[in-house]
């Protein structure tokens, strides 16, 4: 595009300041890439960091952007799961062939946000930037799933997902999130989000559940309410031994009213009574959040099983 | 997919427009277009000079404290800064203000909202100018702020000015009457920002006379030059400010907190200095619709006919006075909505307190009133066991009656036609009778939505607001029409803020002297003052201005002609460049009678005068009022408390369509606003401070929530002393579609719905409710 004349010799055209940028074609160069420059800074889609770049909160000394390793934007079964790479789009996951693999994560995808976020915006993003609204999340918790980090030389560890977003195993400097480790279920999964609107926006509260029929078992995460998703483990195994596995999976429908209650009990509890045995009612925008984490996870199982 | 996008369409729209291609009446498309969706479209932010300098603005990070010290060296010192400007750097007026000049340039003492200017900085590198604008030391004694506006009162004064910005005890009628069904209701209206698709940026030249040019997305370029000539001590001839590309203004867009400073810096370093503003400072920097707590009380008899209404209402102006006092004037007067009530009182107060700063946004005062107005009419029409729009329809006002000023409504008000022809309209199809359509849930495609636990509601508003500025203020356009050559050309300083005014001064051209070819120059204050772009001015004073203008050329070319055949001006016609005489006899062409000359008129528009509002509220204070009538469709997930609006269904009294494709898309623009404003659109704070200034917590409408948005009827009726007969669109759609949606989700769900905008937990059923 040319410069274009206005009044007074002005014209629409700023010169740009260049910028220190590295693109890695492997994973192990980029971990190199980082390993020469301490501080640079990994770049996936963007759609977290430029907002703090344009913001002035981050000004980064130098950028290894990730988006032209191959390796790490598709998928591969390996043992009964699915290796998912952390450069995989959410526009790719929310497609079809990947949501008759994994559909509670297609559909956190597809609701992650507008197309031109989704098209940019990577599960490996997601997962490092670790925000409480990550769409990702809930459903990468209810899945158990697995991060396979790549550190310098090589170095590969496996850190199961919960670990990452508790803070009780974090990134070391030099390490990248390489690939996700996801079980196939091949059962009913689902994702719900409550936004408060019809277009795309941030989640108020998320929930996702996935039925392991090998296993008899229910899990089920709720995102958004809390720092990283939560596991109401309790209410899980509950409501796994009322399902009639071997028949269509039934289970009684007050049991789906049930569960929705006692996930949101466990996610968002009752006050503790004061020392005269009083109890603080929840403030009204509490209670509202808890009845909207049970009817989403009422609604999520009924659609499980249905 | 019918159903799931925005759709508007017409239905009932007066004669076919489409065979028109040029004129009043056409659907002519804004000769902007094609450079504003290919970008090339050149805004205040895609601005550059030689040598330019950038600016930043240090603001405050408390909503209110004392500025104990500002210690600049450090900043003055870093390399590539070029100047460091504060409160003791401006040589010129201290304070400025839109309605009252009670806002400091830069605060010097006291900083009274999160986000005021109190220094700025001119470097050879943005990143420098913020990082030196940071660098400035501020030492604060943080004072409490007052957030709640009805603590202001009470509170140590804000300003020296005092927290009362106006009061007025509107008085109307007997003040013992009484009705037998009494409704009563508190509601509030969040702060809706205009969120303007641009952020604010400008460009500042020095010119050599000591002067300064100011390339702005200004929208009232005469009030803004006044402004900053004041501030810098200059006479306004050495201050020019020129018209940029306006990129959206439901507002006064335009935040003066940095337009003020990019002169200064201007004038201090000699070079061209350039700002654009990031998302956060817009947020922070412009005015803001003014939060509101409304108290009504209903009176009415048994019929339903109302016969008193009592109301207070608080307006939270901020921390400075800018046009609250006009919001304050609308809000009082429009209390009672386009309703007959012989008796009202209305007591309206706009306060001081430590929040964001409010101003003029589209359908000020008017859209929170029509929000608490529509509920007491649902309340009133719930307790008598009412039909909501017979209640309504027993009530509308029409020409002849009298606003609680003691105004007497003149121009066209068919109210009672717009609400029965929204009432009449077809409902949308239910998801149960065209199964085989995928229904987009409340929640959205990927939502959480589940039809068991949607419900439907279908409710009313209606809506009104005054056109032009009240109560004496002097709205006077200039126009200037020049033709030469077969090409006119247009100069009026009304700036082109998206409303289309230059599509329509090139029709209203087009017809007046039959030539197609009309451009319209850009706008600088150079030109003579057409005041600011707001309460549909320009479609008035500066159309009008711009008729009168081309009926004085069309006179000056067909005079010759007239005298040499003896016949008046009046029976020779001008249509695609020929000039025709009533009987045929006289055949020639424009080009021809101009025989080389250049022509050209300048005249003015200005309308009949207006009175202020006196101690008890009465008073003639309007030009003219627009009418509006909305029923909202609407699917609740009651166990979410989210909410879809389905379809609006509008009818509006416009006088006259001028342009049926502009108008369809000023009223599907302003609509859309009105569903921001009802559902998602707040900016939330936290003890004065702004939180979120983002548009990811700033959720504007997508197109995912906009409703379909049917035009059921466009009545016109033409106003007599409006040119053209036509009234302004854009204000009133805003007004009432919220209240119509309020209206809506409380037939769904049977809660109150006194808040906007609503929160799904006020939407939410649970047993036991």
């Amino acid at each position: 595009m040319g410069q274009r004349e206005g009044a007074a010799g002005l014209t629409t055209h700023a010169p740009q300041a260049a910028q220190a940028v590295t693109l890695p074609a492997s994973l192990d160069e980029a971990v190199a890439a980082l390993a020469a420059m301490p501080a640079a800074v990994p770049v996936a889609g963007g759609t977290d960091l430029m907002t703090a770049v344009n913001s002035g909160q981050l000004r980064p000394a130098a950028l290894v952007g990730l988006g032209r390793i191959s390796e790490i934007r598709g998928w591969q079964y390996l043992d009964g799961h699915a290796l998912l790479g952390a450069g995989l789009t959410h526009a790719r996951m929310g497609r079809p062939d990947f949501a008759a693999l994994i559909p509670a994560l297609a559909a956190a995808a597809r609701a992650a946000g507008p197309p031109q976020i989704r098209n940019a915006g990577t599960l490996g993003g997601n997962i490092a930037s670790a925000a409480p609204m990550g769409d990702a999340l809930p459903v990468l918790a209810a899945l158990e799933a697995t991060l396979i980090i790549a550190g310098p030389g090589g170095a590969r560890r496996e850190v199961p997902v919960s670990h990452l977003l508790a803070g009780v195993d974090m990134l070391r400097g030099g390490e990248l999130i390489g690939y996700v480790r996801v079980p196939l279920l091949h059962a009913p999964q689902v994702f719900l989000k409550a936004t408060g609107r019809t277009g795309p926006g941030r989640a108020i509260a998320s929930v996702a559940l996935v039925l392991d029929p090998a296993r008899r078992g229910v899990r089920c995460a709720v995102g958004a309410i809390a720092p990283m998703p939560l596991r109401p483990l309790e209410a899980e195994q509950w409501v796994a031994s009322l399902i009639d596995w071997d028949n269509n999976r039934a289970v009684a429908p007050e049991a789906l009213a049930a569960f929705g209650e006692y996930v949101a009990a466990a996610c968002i509890p009752d006050p503790v009574p004061a020392e005269d045995g009083s109890v603080q009612p929840l403030p009204p925008a509490v209670l509202h959040l808890r009845r909207t984490v049970a009817a989403l996870a009422r609604r999520a199982l009924g659609r499980a099983l249905s | 997919m019918s159903k799931e996008t925005a759709t508007a369409t017409t239905v009932d729209a007066g004669p076919a427009p489409d065979q028109l291609t040029h004129g009043i009446g056409a659907s002519l498309p804004s000769a902007e277009a094609s450079a504003k969706t290919e970008g090339t479209f050149p805004y205040a932010a895609d601005l550059w000079a030689e040598g330019l300098l950038w600016a930043a603005v240090l603001r405050s990070p408390h909503p209110h404290a004392r500025i104990v010290s500002i210690d600049t060296t450090h900043a003055r010192e870093m390399a590539g800064v070029r100047a460091v400007v504060t409160h003791e750097d401006v040589p010129g007026a201290a304070l400025y203000g839109r309605g009252t000049a009670d806002r400091p340039v830069f605060a010097s003492e006291v900083v009274r909202h999160h986000g005021e200017p109190i220094a700025a900085v001119a470097a050879d590198h943005p990143d420098t100018a913020r990082m030196a604008a940071a660098a400035v030391i501020v030492e604060y004694e943080v004072l409490d702020p007052v957030t709640d506006p009805e603590q202001a009162f009470e509170a140590e004064p804000l300003h020296p000015d005092g927290n009362l910005i106006r009061h007025i005890p509107l008085r109307h009628g007997d003040s013992e009457a009484g009705g037998e069904i009494v409704v009563e209701g508190l509601y509030r209206i969040g702060r809706q920002d205009p969120a303007p698709i641009g952020a604010e940026a400008g460009l500042a030249v020095p010119r050599p006379d000591g002067g300064v040019e100011l390339y702005l997305a200004s929208t009232d370029p005469h009030a803004d030059r006044d402004t900053a000539a004041a501030c810098y001590g200059l006479e306004p001839e050495r201050v020019k400010v020129v018209v940029t590309g306006v990129p959206g203004a439901a507002a006064d867009r335009e935040d003066q907190g940095f337009q003020l400073p990019l002169g200064l810096l201007a004038l201090k370093t000699g070079c061209p200095v350039k700002f654009t503003a990031t998302r956060e400072e817009s947020f922070l920097g412009h005015v803001h619709r003014h939060p509101t707590l409304l108290r009504y009380r209903h009176h009415a008899d048994a019929e339903g006919k109302l016969v008193k209404v009592e109301a207070q209402i608080l307006l939270d102006a901020g921390a400075y006075a800018d046009t609250s006092s006009d919001a304050l004037a609308a809000a009082v007067s429009f209390a009672c909505g386009p309703y007959v009530v012989p008796n009202a009182f209305i007591e309206g107060w706009a306060v001081r307190t430590n929040n964001p700063p409010s101003g003029h946004v589209r359908g000020e005062g008017a859209l929170q009133v029509c929000a608490a107005y529509e509920a007491q009419m649902d309340k009133l029409a719930k307790k008598l066991g009412m039909d909501p729009a017979e209640l309504r329809l027993r009530n509308v006002m029409a020409t002849g009656d009298v606003l609680p000023t003691g105004q007497t409504v003149t121009c066209p008000a068919p109210v009672a036609e717009l609400l029965e022809a929204v009432r009449d309209f077809p409902l949308p199809a239910l998801p149960k009778d065209t199964p085989e359509e995928e229904w987009l849930l409340p929640g959205g495609p990927e939502g959480a939505g589940e039809p068991g636990a949607v419900r439907r509601g279908v409710g009313y508003g209606v809506g009104m607001v005054h056109m032009l500025g009240a109560e004496g203020a002097d709205e006077v356009s200039t126009a200037t029409v020049k033709v030469h050559d077969g090409v006119a050309t247009v100069l009026c300083a009304a700036v082109e803020t998206g409303q289309g005014f230059t599509t329509l001064a090139r029709q209203i051209v087009q017809e007046t002297l039959g030539i197609e070819e009309v451009h319209v120059a850009s706008v600088d204050t150079d030109q003579p003052t057409a005041g600011p772009s707001c309460r549909g001015r320009h479609t008035w004073v500066s159309g009008g201005a711009v008729e009168r203008a081309a009926k004085m050329v069309r006179t000056q070319l067909l005079q010759p002609l007239a005298h040499k055949f003896g016949m008046s001006t009046e029976l020779l016609q001008i249509t695609d460049g020929k000039i025709t005489s009533y009987d045929g006899v006289l055949s020639t062409t424009v080009t021809e009678a101009m025989d080389g000359k250049e022509l050209w008129a300048t005249a003015q528009c200005r309308p009949h005068p207006t009175e202020p509002l006196d101690a008890e509220g009465q008073g003639d204070a309007f030009v003219g009022l627009a009418f509006c009538a909305i029923r909202a469709v609407v699917d609740v997930d009651i166990e979410l408390g989210s909410v879809r609006v389905v379809e609006l269904a509008l009818a509006q009294d416009v006088g006259r369509v001028l342009n049926p494709a502009q108008l369809t898309a000023r009223i599907e623009a302003g609509v859309t606003q009105g569903v921001g404003a009802a559902l998602t659109e707040n900016l939330r704070t936290a003890r004065g401070l702004v939180r979120h200034p983002d548009l990811t917590g700033y959720a504007l409408p997508t197109a995912l929530d906009a409703p379909a948005i049917r035009i059921v009827k466009l009545v016109e009726e033409r106003d007599v002393v409006a040119p053209f007969g036509a009234k302004a669109v854009s204000a009133v759609p805003v007004v009432t579609s919220p209240a119509a949606i309020a209206s809506a989700v409380r037939a769904a769900t049977g809660r109150p719905v006194n808040r906007l905008p609503i929160r799904p937990q006020a939407a939410v059923v649970t047993t036991g409710q």
